[in-house]
């Protein structure tokens, strides 16, 4: 196709990109090097026949003034990336010198609320990521075994926990886990502890996103290796069968090298996702035990007095950069890829 | 595998299906039971004394007469105001799907027929703004869209909704592209069309496959969001997504918990029922890109 010809065909498609996804990731890098206005404050002398006493009072009308002739905040430089709510690059320093052992330093560290995130971010993605693999993988097999007839219906129980919006699918197990539901009464019932509930727990809490997680994403891996199995040849099966193969032998030597491109690719496209966690906090309303970076951007923006949006726009350029390390070695290697195909 | 060489035994077969029986209920179980309990009084399903009032429906008969009651629903629909929002997510839902199929088919188009290397750079950079977190480029937003004034309105989110759906749409459609067979549009190129009038004439009518697929997914990528409605539209045009949210209430407010439950089952019934229908066109769409390679 000549260059022309594509670029009319292609202009609509771009423009909405560069414009919606492009600029906004470069004015999120310019909104994180400034920071809110501080208050205009004056000192407001009050008089009465008992003397006189001097307050200080916000002045709304020099601030909002302010915050009109420049909008966008105060250059801030590096310095909302190095404040407490972000690296906090200060404060580790003091817990360094101060602290005794190793392991006050981690614990006062993970208080802080940009690595307490963090650390909630790759726990998540850590455990659900092989998990989704691992069930998606034996729900497909297992279903690949059954009648053809039944299938259908069978795969539409299997993808309903995917199609719903991550909010809603987190709420419906949340009406039924909590203290109030059927499975979280039960549970007091046989633990005996009536004070047992999920918000208690900060270990209860992250757990049950994590299953969450698992229960909302393996749909997903199940759909791909389930299409892969079907493209797995049989004659090498048949072969290992007649040699003696053990069914699991089957399934490690020759269908899992088979579906081995999708595996990568299922598990790149639910990093990718997990990452991003966000809404199950909501759902599961877990905000005071469980909060991801992406819930941190979130808080900030519907912060009620001002928009934190120097704030927002630092921990989304950190976000930005940990999704660019996950998918580095993807890249490199088509890359690589690229360059010996040409 | 059903091999003709390939015996399983009983006790294999049993345990597989009582796999697929535990894994099919812990899938649809929460639904099929938050669906029930939206039928009763707020006493029942969110029972402090006794989870199985929600099965007896103990409040649900002293509070209105009879075992179920659709007062969650009349109101949650009425006081509630949740026909704005599903009106609101019906006109979000049809603007977003023509309009990232119409600059979707296009784009791929172009990009299937390209043998040029920036075709290549041009389907990786959509790559990396598919893995973009939504809340990153919201953060990016909300500041510009407030100078402009531009905030709080449909038509934005629209817009926001169709660029965001864009990487994939593309990646979908690409990849079908691919397999329609390039002399198809060669012949007609050679007999004196323009691309366009090829891509009108001879493409379109082969797509509808490919579209409809990539259409299911802007569609359920528009009904479903929740981080570019909650943060770009304000209370008067929220989707039902957030209108949901609004209900589970605040530290400051009640929420009104039952509005949600059956706000929740109206939503995600028209889902289920697409799905069921376009059961195929979802999950061939799901392995496009993967299975192929």
């Amino acid at each position: 196709m000549p260059n022309k010809t594509f670029f009319w065909f292609f202009l609509p498609t771009g423009l909405a990109m560069i414009l919606f996804i492009g600029l906004p990731i470069i004015s999120t890098g310019i909104q994180s090097f400034y920071a809110q206005h501080d208050q205009v404050v004056k000192e407001v002398k009050k008089c009465d026949p008992f003397g006189c006493t001097v307050s200080i009072v916000v002045d709304n009308e020099e601030t909002s003034k302010i915050r009109e002739a420049k909008p966008l905040g105060k250059f801030n430089g590096f310095g909302t990336y190095t404040d407490r709510n972000h690296l906090a690059v200060d404060e580790i320093k003091k817990f360094w010198n101060e602290t005794e052992s190793f392991g006050a330093f981690v614990d006062q560290v993970t208080n802080l609320p940009f690595y307490k995130a963090l650390i909630f971010t790759l726990t998540y993605c850590l455990f659900v990521t092989p998990n989704v693999l691992l069930l998606g993988f034996i729900i497909a097999l297992s279903l690949n075994a059954v009648a053809r007839k039944i299938r259908g219906p069978l795969i539409f129980g299997t993808i309903l926990p995917m199609i719903v919006t991550p909010l809603v699918g987190s709420l419906v197990l949340f009406w039924m886990i909590d203290s109030q539901g059927i499975i979280g009464a039960n549970i007091q019932n046989l633990m005996n502890d009536p004070y047992l509930s999920l918000k208690s727990s900060k270990t209860l809490t992250w757990i049950t996103i994590i299953i969450y997680g698992i229960w909302h994403h393996s749909p997903f891996a199940f759909v791909v290796f389930y299409a892969a199995l079907q493209t797995v040849p049989q004659e090498p099966i048949e072969a290992a069968i007649i040699d003696g193969a053990s069914r699991f032998q089957r399934i490690k030597h020759i269908v899992l090298p088979h579906i081995y491109p999708v595996v990568t690719f299922v598990a790149l496209i639910s990093l990718m996702d997990n990452f991003r966690v966000f809404e199950p906090i909501i759902g599961f309303s877990a905000e005071g035990s469980a909060q991801s970076l992406s819930w941190l951007i979130y808080d900030n923006l519907v912060n009620e007095e001002v928009i934190l949006f120097g704030s927002a726009a630092a921990t989304s350029m950190m976000t930005i950069i940990g999704i660019a390390i996950l998918l580095a070695p993807v890249l490199i290697r088509t890359w690589k890829e690229f360059k010996t195909a040409r | 595998m059903d091999y003709g060489l390939d015996t399983k035994s009983n006790r294999l077969k049993t345990f597989n299906t009582i796999f697929i029986i535990t894994w099919l209920l812990i899938a649809c179980f929460p639904f099929i039971w938050t669906f029930w309990g939206s039928f009763k009084v707020r006493a029942d399903f969110f029972s402090r004394s006794d989870w199985w009032y929600a099965i007896s429906a103990f409040n649900t008969l002293i509070e209105t007469g009879g075992k179920f009651t659709t007062n969650a629903y009349t109101q949650a629909w009425t006081e509630g105001e949740f026909w704005k929002a599903s009106k609101n997510t019906i006109i979000v839902t049809v603007f977003v799907v023509s309009i990232s199929l119409f600059l979707g088919t296009l784009g791929a188009y172009a990009l299937s027929r390209s043998t040029e290397k920036y075709a290549f750079w041009i389907l990786m950079a959509a790559l990396i703004f598919r893995a973009m977190p939504h809340i990153t480029l919201v953060s990016g937003y909300l500041f510009p869209f407030f100078e402009l004034q531009i905030w709080g309105i449909l038509p934005t989110t629209i817009v926001v909704l169709v660029a965001i759906n864009q990487p994939f749409t593309l990646w979908l459609l690409y990849s079908f592209f691919k397999t329609v067979p390039k002399e198809l549009d060669e012949s007609a190129l050679i007999d004196g069309c323009s691309y366009f009038q090829a891509f009108r004439h001879i493409i379109m009518p082969v797509m509808w496959p490919g579209v409809i697929t990539a259409g299911l997914f802007s569609l359920m990528l528009a009904y479903n969001d929740f981080t570019v409605t909650a943060l770009l539209l304000n209370q008067e045009n929220h989707t039902m997504v957030p209108k949901i949210q609004s209900y589970l209430g605040t530290n400051q407010h009640e929420g009104n918990l039952m509005w949600a439950v059956s706000a929740v089952v109206s939503a995600t019934a028209p889902l289920f029922m697409l799905v069921m229908f376009f059961q195929r066109q979802v999950i061939s769409g799901l392995t496009a890109g993967a299975v192929k390679g």
